[in-house]
């Protein structure tokens, strides 16, 4: 079934994309879409059925070389399973969307055959998701992690017409490599010290490694900090955190659909996954934990920023997606893995919908992306409208505040709860700037996306007129994708909280990681009460309903065991449900003040944005600019490459190495060619003779001295 | 049969015999007679090499297949081939066919244009099963005859300038390596390679002219052939005759030379350098390691800026070699696993983006890269295939271009970060040039009124991409098929070097106590 799971897009794509002048362009979109839908089903069953012990799929063997040993294989645990259900479901859903979207494309001629290709695409793409999540060692999940950037870097660009559009394929592409090589340098560091790259050996290197130090470039250094970092700055460039951020939101130049699955809800969290999966070394990396808290926050605190005054709505939501990827950042800093990959989880749906919705309006308003030239669109498109809603209300946080303390379980949209979690989590983690970056990040978030909202649905219709008469709403296919999706925004937090963000014993089950009662009970129960997960699952379960306030669960795994690995030390889980009630009303603080800010701006008062950047224009066109990061690159590497290479070719190879080492034979070059010129073949005796003269001396000189024996 | 790699080497130098003696006048059905005679010897060398695959022992670290007879003057002809060589014969009996199928165009001069690439075929594949001093040097040096006249007769505009280049630099190698050789078989008595690499020469330091030589004659000798082969290679800084060689060079010149020619130099590496002079290898490796990663970064930027579709992969090339030698010279497992990899793999992709280059240089007769743009909107195929090789080229995994370069690079990591550092940045820039090629000629609309009639690839141009991509993807899945067959003879080389290492050690302490 996972075999199914994996290679049903694979085969889809390459039916799809050589198949369609046999089969005809709609029924290769429809097998495509098929085979999707085959593994998001079986992806559910996979999840919803899992218990907890990791599997090992063997497949081939791949790359071997003395200790080195790499197979292609499959690594099936809880965290694969989130990863499934999370890609093959968008995609999917994905797939059908498109069938609208992509249905009569203005880029296009008449008579070009380009949907099969995007529908190739699209499926090649998420089998690469694939096989990075499901990959048991570090090299195959290299493969999936380089295969989902050449899927991005084709459907970035593809509308190969457009020069902007091949400017964004190329900067993401090298811009991920950037990161790919801090990862490639990672995992040479863990195959020199661990003399393995499959996840079994690793993790159980990981104690000894935390031990040990590691001569890189200029100095020593802690082994377990500086692989994580390593691994780190290939997260970053995936996902698209600070300083390696610059290429997703101009990779916005990629049809709707493209930006809903690659660049919101599964390849960018790629990242995410990578440091999730390394938990044992992050757990044992504790600078490296802290600088990543930082830079998320920052990530987050940034993106929403520059979020604030962007008019693309595409762009809206693609710097709103950096920055909720730098929440996910910040709980992965804080050792709540779990917190991370439930963010991961809801912003998976709720994203998705909101680009599928911002595909539904563009759909709707003939490919205009500027809400400058909405408004008022309520009516013209009420269902977008509504799907559009449920998305805001996710993402911006809305719910009951202490209704877990109140009912036992939290009642709110998706982004609500996992959102909060993660929160609460940086303030028990003890990182008080990340703590105060995500609530801030948390209002600004609230701010623009109520500001899409106002913008693109209420005030007054501006911009063409004509466009705006012509407004329609978009067909079926589209429509039922942002359906399901909105489900998913809805419950998908309250549904699955306590296994993500419950007691430790219930994330401990969830995750497979044995876990034991801590004091309570006394010595009675025996603190060794590490249960094989499979069998005492089922009367923890019937413990679950009833007081566990009262019993104190400790993770006990060793690093490996289960998905994801707690240090004995980490109790952020424990102490993040033990938060001051301000720090856990704060969120929800945070996102009524956005709202309240935006509705002043956009609704109350329509004039005062413009006078606002008119009398703070520096800090509205820096915000605007994007910090200038684009243009620092530019002139810092950019240029300076170029012309290194420049020069390097001119005065390097033209005249040092040509002119010095060769100087001779400079002179002697047209010597001969002259003399070529001359007698059409002499030349060619030139060389013949040297030749012999060579062969005669060396011959000679063997025959005198006796021969070859 | 006994003499199977005799067969092999020299069925190619038959049928330009029989070419050269039998077939007559210029007409159109001689030039036809010569291609379909040149394909036809090519692709039975191929399928009579299959042979030496099928006989091959994996797990036999000797040379097979051994012929052994006097030849000339006392001189022996021995040839065998053993894990390390046998892949670079099966690379350029598989490329051959290739070759000539993508000269199917050439109208000036048919028969002896085939003739010189057919007797090519002979000396490359001599040089990779020569097993003796002589014939070895023989091969090597009559290879350049053909390349010479390929690039001088059948070459673009400048072709003198660029065949003398590429002779005066090969040439001056040689000279060197040619005295190395003379003092080898003073010192050992032989010129057998099998016997050399079990000779151990003498490493004690000495001073000449004043200079303090660290590992003594090993090191003179090392340098000597490090002389040729590194320009064969070729190492940065004494590239600069491939681009040029590349430019002028036909098609079909410029992929045997990328695909075949360049090898002799690793090959040369693992064969002479690496077994028979462990000390001066490794006095001299840190140095080699550096101007490995300068290499890649260096040429990897130049390629940025080229203009010429040929000089840039070129350029690439000569990046890509820069793995290989780094693999080499980290001289331990992976790296040179990596390092052969990488040549076999690079053989099928470099070789593909010459054929990719020639595609549409047939059709518009420039290699300018502003002349081109928005070639998919015309040939999607070509856009595909090119794009694949341009992926395999930047080293995706997936595709063989990945296995080389990360097995290299670990090796290079274990033994020196900043090189590895230095050296991984290069996948950086790779990215960067390969793309930026690909976007300026294939992507965008299709504006230049010039490129408006350009026909997409024919069945013949696809015919012969169809085997690359298969190598390309099946290496690149299931690397099994290569690194099975060199692992052994490798894990050989690797612990000779390391016992020889260890013996010259123990003798400096006792030296020294």
């Amino acid at each position: 079934m996972e075999l199914t799971v994996l290679f049903a897009p694979l085969i889809g794509s390459l039916l799809c994309g050589f198949g369609w002048r046999f089969v005809g362009e709609t029924t290769a979109q429809w097998i495509a879409t098929g085979f999707l839908f085959l593994a998001a089903f079986l992806s559910w069953i996979i999840f919803l059925s899992f218990d907890g012990v990791t599997e090992q799929i063997h497949i081939l063997r791949w790359i071997e070389s003395g200790s080195l040993s790499t197979d292609w294989a499959i690594r099936l645990d809880r965290l694969t399973a989130i990863m499934l259900v999370v890609i093959t479901s968008v995609s999917s859903l994905v797939h059908l969307y498109s069938f609208g979207y992509m249905a009569d494309d203005p880029q296009w001629k008449d008579g070009e055959s380009y949907k099969p290709r995007f529908f190739a695409y699209l499926s090649f793409f998420t089998f690469a998701m694939l096989m990075l999540v499901t990959s048991d060692n570090l090299i195959q999940m290299f493969f999936g992690w380089e295969g989902v950037g050449v899927a991005s870097y084709l459907l970035i660009g593809f509308y190969y017409r457009k020069p902007s559009a091949n400017a964004a394929a190329i900067k993401a592409f090298v811009v991920n490599r950037i990161g790919d090589f801090g990862f490639a340098l990672g995992i040479f560091g863990i195959y020199m010290l661990t003399d393995s790259v499959k996840f079994d050996d690793i993790f159980a290197a990981m104690p000894a490694l935390a031990e040990m130090s590691i001569t890189f470039l200029w100095a020593d250094w802690n082994a377990a900090n500086l692989l994580a970092i390593l691994l780190f700055i290939g997260a970053m460039g995936k996902s698209a955190q600070l300083i390696l951020h610059t290429w997703l939101p101009d990779a916005m130049e990629g049809p709707t659909p493209v930006s809903a699955l690659i660049h919101a809800a599964t390849m960018v969290t790629a990242g995410v996954f990578l440091m999730c999966r390394m938990s044992p070394l992050l757990e044992f990396a504790p600078q490296a934990t802290m600088f990543i808290t930082v830079l998320g926050a920052t990530t987050a605190f940034f993106a929403a920023t520059v979020g604030l005054v962007q008019t693309d709505i595409k762009r809206v939501i693609a710097y709103s997606t950096c920055s909720q990827l730098g929440y996910m950042f910040v709980a992965v800093g804080v050792g709540m893995y779990s917190a991370a990959m439930f963010h991961l989880f809801t912003h998976a749906f709720f994203k998705a919908m909101l680009f599928l919705g911002a595909g539904s309006v563009i759909h709707a308003m003939h490919h205009e992306q500027d809400m400058n030239n909405y408004g008022a669109l309520r009516k013209k498109i009420p269902w977008t409208f509504r799907a559009m809603m449920l998305g805001t209300l996710a993402i911006t946080g809305v719910g009951i505040p202490f209704s877990y303390d109140m009912f036992g379980f939290p009642i709110g949209f998706a982004g609500f709860v996992s959102k909060d979690v993660i929160i609460e989590s940086a303030f028990a983690g003890g990182s008080s700037y990340g703590f105060w970056m995500l609530v801030i990040a948390a209002a600004m978030t609230s701010f623009y996306s109520w500001r899409l909202m106002f913008m693109t649905f209420y005030g007054e219709a501006r911009g063409d007129k004509h466009t705006h008469d012509h407004a329609h709403e978009s067909p079926m296919v589209m429509l039922i994708p942002l359906g399901v999706l909105s489900l998913g925004a809805i419950f998908a937090g309250m549904l699955w909280f306590k296994p993500f963000f419950g007691h430790a014993d219930q994330v401990a089950t969830f995750y497979g990681i044995p876990y034991a009662e801590e004091g309570a009970h006394g010595d009675a129960h025996g603190e060794t009460k590490t249960d094989d997960y499979g069998d005492t699952k089922a009367d923890d379960h019937a413990k679950d309903d009833g007081k566990k306030a009262k019993h104190h669960y400790v993770f006990t795994g060793k690093p490996g065991e289960g998905a994801l690995y707690i240090a004995p030390d980490n109790h952020v889980l424990e102490d993040a449900h033990a938060v001051p009630k301000w720090v856990k009303a704060s969120p929800f603080i945070a996102m009524l003040g956005g709202f309240l800010m935006a509705m002043w701006f956009y609704i109350w008062n329509p004039t005062l944005p413009a006078r606002l950047a008119e009398n703070q224009r520096p800090l509205y066109l820096f915000l605007k600019n994007k910090w200038y990061i684009d243009e620092l690159y530019d002139f810092l590497f950019v240029n300076p490459a170029k012309a290194l290479g420049r020069f390097l070719w001119k005065r390097g190879d033209g005249q040092v190495i040509d002119g010095t080492l060769n100087g001779v034979a400079m002179g002697i070059i047209p010597f001969f060619t002259k003399l070529a010129g001359r007698a059409q073949s002499g030349y060619i005796f030139t060389y013949a003779f040297a030749m012999v003269i060579g062969i005669a001396v060396l011959v000679t000189w063997m025959t005198m001295s006796g021969g070859a024996h | 049969m006994d003499n199977l790699l005799s067969i092999v080497t020299f069925i190619p130098a038959v049928a330009a015999l029989i070419m050269a003696v039998f077939l007559r006048g210029d007409d159109e059905a001689a030039r036809k007679n010569a291609k379909w005679i040149a394909l036809f010897a090519t692709s039975a060398t191929f399928v009579v090499s299959l042979f030496i695959l099928a006989g091959f022992d994996r797990n036999n670290t000797d040379f097979q297949m051994v012929e052994d007879t006097t030849w000339l003057m006392g001189l022996q002809y021995k040839m065998g081939v053993d894990g390390i060589s046998i892949l670079f014969v099966m690379l350029a009996t598989f490329m051959m066919p290739l070759v000539i199928a993508a000269s199917w165009n050439v109208e000036t001069r048919v028969k002896e244009y085939m003739i010189a690439f057919l007797m090519l075929e002979t000396l490359m594949l001599g040089v990779f099963m020569a097993l003796d001093l002589v014939l070895f040097y023989v091969f090597f040096e009559a290879g350049l005859i053909p390349m010479f006249l390929i690039i001088g007769i059948w070459g673009g505009a400048n072709r003198i300038y660029a065949s003398f280049k590429f002779f005066l630099y090969t040439f001056l190698g040689s000279v060197l390596m040619l005295i190395a050789m003379v003092a080898m078989f003073a010192d050992a008595g032989t010129t057998d390679i099998a016997k050399l690499l079990v000779h151990e020469f003498s490493y004690g330091s000495f001073d000449l002219l004043g200079i303090h030589i660290v590992g003594g004659m090993q090191t003179l000798m090392f340098l000597a052939f490090f002389a040729s082969f590194a320009v064969k290679m070729p190492m940065w800084p004494v590239h600069t005759w491939l681009p040029d060689a590349h430019v002028q060079a036909p098609t079909a010149g410029s992929v045997v030379l990328a695909a075949i020619l360049l090898k002799m130099g690793g090959y040369g590496f693992l064969r002479f350098s690496l077994p028979m002079f462990p000390v001066g290898s490794d006095v001299l490796a840190p140095t080699v390691l550096w101007m490995s990663a300068i290499a890649i970064v260096y040429t990897s930027l130049v390629a940025l800026v080229q203009q010429d579709m040929k000089k840039l992969i070129a350029y690439s090339s000569v990046a890509h070699m820069g793995f290989v030698t780094m693999g080499i010279f980290a001289a331990n497992q992976q790296g040179i696993d990596g390092a052969i990899f990488q040549m076999i793999s690079h053989g099928f992709i470099s070789g593909a983006l010459f054929l990719c280059v020639g595609v549409i240089y047939d059709r518009m007769h420039t290699r300018e890269i502003d002349a081109y743009g928005g070639l998919v909107n015309r040939m999607p195929a070509y856009a595909m295939i090119f794009m694949f090789f341009t992926m395999a080229n930047v080293g995706l995994p997936g595709t063989s271009g990945f296995v080389g370069e990360f097995l290299t690079l670990v090796a290079v990591f274990k033994v020196n970060t900043w090189v590895a550092a230095v050296a991984t940045s290069g996948v950086i820039f790779s990215a960067a040039y390969a793309l930026w090629l690909y976007r300026r000629v294939v992507m965008g609309d299709l504006i230049k009124e010039s490129l408006k009639s350009i026909t997409d690839m024919g069945t013949r141009e696809r015919v012969i991409f169809a085997p690359l991509v298969v190598m390309t993807i099946l290496l690149g899945v299931y690397p099994a098929l290569v690194l099975d067959i060199i692992g052994p003879s490798v894990t050989a080389l690797v612990t000779n070097y390391e016992t020889a290492l260890a013996a010259a050690d123990a003798v400096s302490q006792a030296a020294s106590q």
